[in-house]
């Protein structure tokens, strides 16, 4: 099997390196197909590793490939631990992988529309852009397979990295170039905190493998650290809440949310892929991955339930006001980690992997009916100027109305099955804040189902609100931009009436996610399932779907009904609740806050250490000092080498001399 | 009966006139090829005291080998000392100083 | 005694490159001037078939052989394969430069392989004397090599100060060796590891061979103070000799400590590795220091020569398996470095002109992006810049002397490439940002092209998996 695992790490790679490095002479022809026979291959060797876990009982694999290097006891390998986790999670990220790939053909095909004329950066931007996207399937794949604390970096870093350059692929525009950077500094916040938990770990554990370090988790569980003083705080705490501190940078919780919005200037493809399916929940995943650590330490798991919830409403609001038809995704997205977030939080990790799974499909899906949007659009992001599309794009509209049903959770659709037992388990939870995270949960139902919505009948239903021109060129999409549109529309429909069974109540996870007996809330829940139907019609009775009801009924309402009679109506509605729109506009603030009270601190800090320490002591005395006592002493040193053959005799003499008093004579 | 620290001596002392002879001497170059010989010379002088001494013939064969390549040695130094006085029309040491630094 | 024919089987490769050098003396008497290039392909597909024989032949348990004069182990399997390799890749980069200056003769490619053949004795030997005769079979080629542009004043300069000083430092180990042979009655390696261990510290007449036998080593590899042929003979031979030179012999300067010092005076370890700190730490200092002031590229890489060797002597002044297989990595990758580096430097000298002055790379980058990201490979690896290979080298010999506690010596090593870090990173600078002072395209056959991408990637790989090399190594001193 390790061949297997090899290759379905290694296509995306070795696609991603030809279509990068030899771009200009395979042509675009070459590169497209390189990179999705690479990926094909991965996304087809996953699935037949799935199909091996779900029915032919495949032993997990858990073994070092190849040793990099061995220091102080502390081994640093290559590694792949393929589990059903793992397994699940490599299906999800190759086949949406391998639907944004056929679906970028379409999308870039004018990409040289994208660049100013004759720019040097645009050159093979579309080659470019699918070695881009191959090199980030093979950077999560390498995350999520694997088997050591350190890998497990590397493939953090390396989706970090290929998202910095994705989401200024558009090198040209600067708010490209600034949305990049932002993602960069604020992943920045959240490695640091990531790399310093990995730090704690290699000192407590002296081990990055997962199985060793997990092992040895319960001998640590009431482990103390000093601080400061007699200050002491639990090992596992600190260790924990630093790893979710980088799981906060990935997956775009708050306060460390902000740079996902704006990521949204990449490409659409990008944005699907990264920004929705797979790079945000790598945080999920690892937090999913360490349950051994986490049910050691309810502290953290507060902290992490608190931060998802929290993240969960209030960024759910903020999709209320936004018009850029990609933001509200986008909003949507944060909304949904949250909710996953929250699930591990309490415990039910399980659940926050099952929606990650249904979410994945079902954002891709939203996100790429979104960018066929924006094709048929011209380029026009903004939902204001939309309506009416369900006429000229049907397929478009089914897909995107399936994608928001299963968001909204509607009874039967996938989202349904995840999101409600999230909620259920998050009320069954007893750590503390599980009251204040059941609230925000539910209530967020609502607004998720009235921005979504919103949404949708703003775009496709409606009169249409486009100038003459794009009327007129108005069409549905390509197949190659449509067929994985429907592709991701069957998922996003049955995947949680299939999967819920096995992953939340049966025993795909068991040995895989440890749970405490005192948080087993899914176990607990599970006593109350039988099959689909009864939760089906549970849900019916419960209230997060009479909520989400009335937020559709409203969306409907306001955006459908009376928009069409009284289209000014969101101006007057925006007029009146001029506080609470400032405030959700301004995103709470917390942009202005980072850019004022952290930039703008950090560089005054910064202006008055470097005027007075930098420039002058440390630039002045010590850098260039050294430096030039380095320069002067090389230019005497020279004078050593003076050309004459008895000089260098003597010194080689000396040199004898020397030794032979040192050691012969003393 | 001469003793083994008397050939030892000898030894020590011509080798390090030949070493003495390469740093002092800086005028002709065929003067450390001598001196070159002679520091040979000396660690022959050496192992042949020591094989008699120790009743163990190695380092007189050893002594055959070094004389045998002190041979090599000279025919290369001279070739050497050939294209430098061709090149430069000169063998004196201390004009061999363009490199340096 | 018998003589008994199995036992040449070891030493085939050692033949099979008498033989080669021999034909190429032989086949070049027959040979019109426009066809000279058939050197040139008997040698480097010749040197293949070394390789390939050494692969075939080595392997398993060590063998001595030829009355215990002759040993093959892991370690000599190893360098010596490496040795031909770097060999090769020495002549493949000096076709087209030699053609140019008409020294593309069948003496070139007999003196070279000569000087291949006394590394490799160096590699295999198991007694003084067969050490010593390897290396002044190294020796005496290289000393003819560097004055090989016979219209050269600098050329025949260098060679006089190399030549010279080179005798002495063979005068010198070979006083050494004399002084052990009295102390020990032996000569063969096994037999005076057993008298030392025997004798204990107390003889102060092997302590006293010690120190010439260390001066011996420490002048092949070039270490202060004993360095000062070093930059004068870069600089002053042709660069394709120089590229020959500083890559291969540091190898068997490297085989030719461990035999004398481990194999041999292994007993001795706690004297010589005093020795060594003081060599080391001179050279580090020195070589890194004097490299910024230099203007002369050939005159730099001597230094940074001088400074390499020091990290090399730190895994061995750790005298464990451990740090003598960091050494032997380092040794390795510094070879090929070396080569890659002059190799650069070869393609860019033309018919009448000689790359040799850090102005002649500006502007690398806009005449030939790919070289230009080959040396900034092979520089970034010689600073020792993760996530190349020279950053693994330094790793394993600073963790080894770490091992072994003397982590002062670590500190020091590090501030010490820190500030020589500096002069390669300015080659770099000067490749990228500045602008070129010529145009003139760079051509080059296509074998050279293929090998240098060889090894300039070779830097980039084996720093990302360094575990097959180290395994190697580590296996050498298992």
């Amino acid at each position: 099997m390790e061949n297997v695992y090899l290759t379905i790490v290694l296509a995306p790679l070795l696609g991603s390196i030809i279509a990068g490095f030899f771009g200009g002479s395979i042509g675009r022809a070459g590169a497209r197909w390189v990179t999705i026979i690479g990926v094909g291959i991965s996304t087809l060797l996953s699935l037949y590793v799935l199909k091996l876990f779900i029915f032919d009982d495949q032993p997990v694999f858990n073994q070092a490939i190849y040793t990099w290097m061995v220091t102080d006891g502390i081994s640093f390998e290559i590694g792949f631990l393929v589990d059903k986790l793992t397994a699940l999670m490599i299906a999800v990220v190759t086949f949406v992988s391998l639907m944004v790939h056929i679906y970028t053909i379409g999308y870039m095909a004018d990409d040289e529309h994208n660049w100013p004329k004759d720019s040097l950066a645009g050159r093979n931007s579309y080659q470019r852009f699918f070695s881009y996207i191959s090199l980030f399937t093979f950077s999560m794949l390498m995350l999520v397979m694997s088997n050591n604390f350190l890998q497990l970096f590397f493939g953090w870093e390396a989706v970090g990295l290929v998202s910095y350059l994705l989401i200024g692929f558009w090198s040209t525009r600067e708010s490209a170039i600034f949305a990049n950077l932002k993602a960069f500094l604020v992943n920045r916040v959240g490695d640091f905190g990531f790399i310093l938990g990995i730090a704690a770990i290699g000192m407590y554990f002296s081990s990055m493998d997962y199985a060793e370090v997990f092992a040895k988790a319960p001998e640590l569980a009431d482990a103390r650290m000093p601080v400061w003083g007699d200050t002491t705080w639990s090992v596992m705490t600190v260790i924990c809440v630093l790893l979710f501190i980088g799981a906060m940078g990935k997956s775009a919780q708050v306060p460390l949310h902000v740079w996902l919005p704006d990521s949204m200037e990449g490409p659409t493809p990008i944005s699907a892929l990264i920004h929705a399916a797979t790079m945000v929940t790598a945080g999920i995943f690892m937090v999913a991955r360490m349950s051994p650590l986490y049910e050691l330490s309810e502290a953290a798991l507060t902290f992490v339930m608190v931060i998802g919830a929290t993240t969960a409403f209030f960024m759910g609001l903020v999709g209320l006001v936004q018009n850029d038809i990609k933001r509200v995704v986008a909003y949507s997205t944060l909304s949904q980690l949250g909710y996953m977030i929250t699930a591990l939080g309490a415990s039910a990790y399980a659940a926050g992997i099952f929606h990650l799974m249904t979410h994945a499909f079902f954002k891709a899906l939203l996100f790429l009916a979104a960018g066929s949007v924006i094709i048929a659009m011209h380029h026009n992001q903004d939902i204001r100027h939309m309506g009416g599309l369900r006429r000229y794009m049907p397929i478009t509209w089914i897909t995107a109305l399936v994608g928001s049903l299963a968001l909204i959770g509607f009874p039967g659709f996938s989202g349904f099955f995840s999101k409600d037992a999230i909620i259920e388990a998050v009320a069954l939870s007893r750590v503390s804040g599980a009251g204040y995270a059941t609230l925000l949960l539910t209530l967020g139902v609502f607004i998720t189902a009235l921005y979504s919505f919103r949404m949708y009948f703003l775009v496709f239903h409606g009169r249409g609100r486009m100038d003459e021109h794009t009327r007129h060129h108005l069409h549905e999409s390509p197949p190659v931009v449509w067929v994985p549109l429907v592709l991701l529309a069957i998922p996003s429909v049955i995947i949680g009436w299939i999967a819920i069974e096995p992953l939340l109540f049966g025993d795909w996870f068991k040995d895989v996610i440890y749970v405490a007996p005192e948080h087993a809330v899914l176990a607990q829940l599970g006593e109350h399932y039988h099959g689909q139907w009864g939760f089906i019609l549970h849900g019916l009775v419960a209230w997060p779907f009479w909520l989400a009801m009335a937020g559709l009924g409203l969306a409907a309402y306001v955006y459908w009904y009376l928009h069409a009679r009284r289209p000014q109506l969101e101006d007057e509605l925006r007029e009146r609740f001029a506080w609470a729109y400032r405030v959700l506009d301004r995103k709470y603030g917390f942009d202005d806050f980072n850019q004022t009270v952290l930039a703008g601190g950090s560089r005054g800090l910064g202006e008055t250490l470097w005027s007075a320490g930098d420039r002058k002591l440390i630039d002045g005395w010590i850098v260039n000092g050294s430096a030039r006592a380095v320069g002067w002493f090389a230019q005497r040193a020279r004078h050593l080498q003076t050309g004459y053959l008895y000089h260098y005799a003597i010194a080689m003499i000396l040199g004898l001399v020397v030794l032979l008093a040192l050691f012969v004579a003393l | 009966m001469i003793a083994l620290s008397d050939f030892l001596i000898l030894g020590g002392l011509l080798f390090s006139i030949a070493v003495a002879g390469i740093f002092l001497n800086r005028k002709n170059v065929i003067i450390l090829l001598m001196c070159i010989e002679l520091m040979l010379l000396a660690v022959n002088m050496n192992f042949v005291a020591f094989s008699h001494f120790l009743q163990d013939t190695a380092g007189q064969i050893y002594v055959f080998f070094i004389l045998t390549v002190a041979a090599a040695e000279a025919a290369i130094g001279l070739a050497i000392l050939v294209v430098l006085f061709r090149s430069r029309q000169t063998i004196n040491v201390q004009d061999l100083d363009t490199l340096k630094g | 005694m018998d003589f008994n024919a199995a036992e040449l089987i070891p030493v085939l490769p050692e033949i099979f490159i008498l033989v080669l050098a021999s034909t190429v003396l032989l086949v070049d008497l027959y040979l019109r001037d426009d066809q000279r290039g058939l050197n040139h392909g008997i040698t480097l597909v010749g040197l293949l078939i070394g390789i390939g024989l050494i692969l075939a032949l080595g392997g398993g348990e060590r063998q001595i052989v030829l009355s215990g004069s002759f040993v093959r182990d892991p370690m000599s399997d190893t360098l010596n394969a490496i040795i031909l390799l770097v060999a090769f890749l020495a002549f493949a980069y000096s076709k087209d430069y030699l053609r140019d200056r008409n020294m593309l003769v069948g003496e070139y490619y007999v003196l070279g392989l000569f000087a291949v053949l006394g590394m490799m004795i160096m590699v295999s030997a198991n007694t003084f004397l067969v050490a010593y005769l390897g290396l002044e079979l190294l020796a005496l080629s290289l000393y003819p090599m560097v004055a090989f542009d016979r219209d050269s004043k600098a050329g025949a300069e260098a060679a006089m100060k190399y030549f010279v000083l080179g005798a002495l430092g063979s005068g010198m180990l070979l006083y050494g060796i004399s002084m052990v042979y009295g102390g020990t009655g032996a000569l063969d390696f096994p037999t005076v590891a057993a008298s030392v261990a025997d004798q204990g510290l107390d003889n102060k007449v092997l302590v006293f061979g010690l120190a010439f036998v260390v001066i011996g080593v420490a002048f092949k590899f070039g270490a202060v103070p004993f360095h000062m042929w070093v930059p004068d003979t870069y600089q002053g031979a042709p660069t394709s000799v120089v590229l020959f030179l500083s890559s291969a012999p540091k190898i068997a300067a490297f085989a030719l400590a461990i035999r004398l010092m481990v194999d041999g005076l292994g007993g001795l370890h706690a004297d010589w590795q005093g020795m060594l700190i003081i060599l080391a730490v001179l050279s580090m200092g020195l070589g890194n220091l004097v490299a910024i002031a230099q203007t002369n590229l050939k005159r730099m890489l001597a230094y940074s020569t001088i400074s390499h060797v020091g990290f090399i002597f730190l895994g061995l002044i750790a005298g464990t398996a451990q740090g003598y297989a960091a050494a032997m990595f380092y040794a390795i990758v510094y070879a090929l470095m070396a080569a890659g580096a002059f190799g650069v430097l070869l393609l860019l000298s033309r018919k009448g002109f000689e790359a040799e002055n850090l102005d002649d790379l500006k502007g690398l980058n806009e005449r030939d992006s790919w070289y230009a990201a080959m040396m900034a490979l092979l520089m970034f690896s010689m600073a020792g810049v993760p996530p190349t290979v020279g950053f693994m080298a330094k790793l394993l010999v600073l963790e080894a002397v770490v091992r072994v506690d003397l982590v002062w010596l670590a500190v020091v090593a590090v501030a010490f490439s820190i500030i020589g870090a500096f002069y390669y990173l300015r080659v770099i600078k000067l490749m990228y940002f500045d602008k070129p002072t010529t145009l003139e395209p760079i051509t080059v056959g296509a074998g050279a092209r293929v090998a240098l991408s060889v090894n300039g990637l070779a830097m980039l790989v084996l720093g990302l998996f360094p575990a097959g090399l180290l395994g190697i190594c580590q296996a050498a001193f298992a």
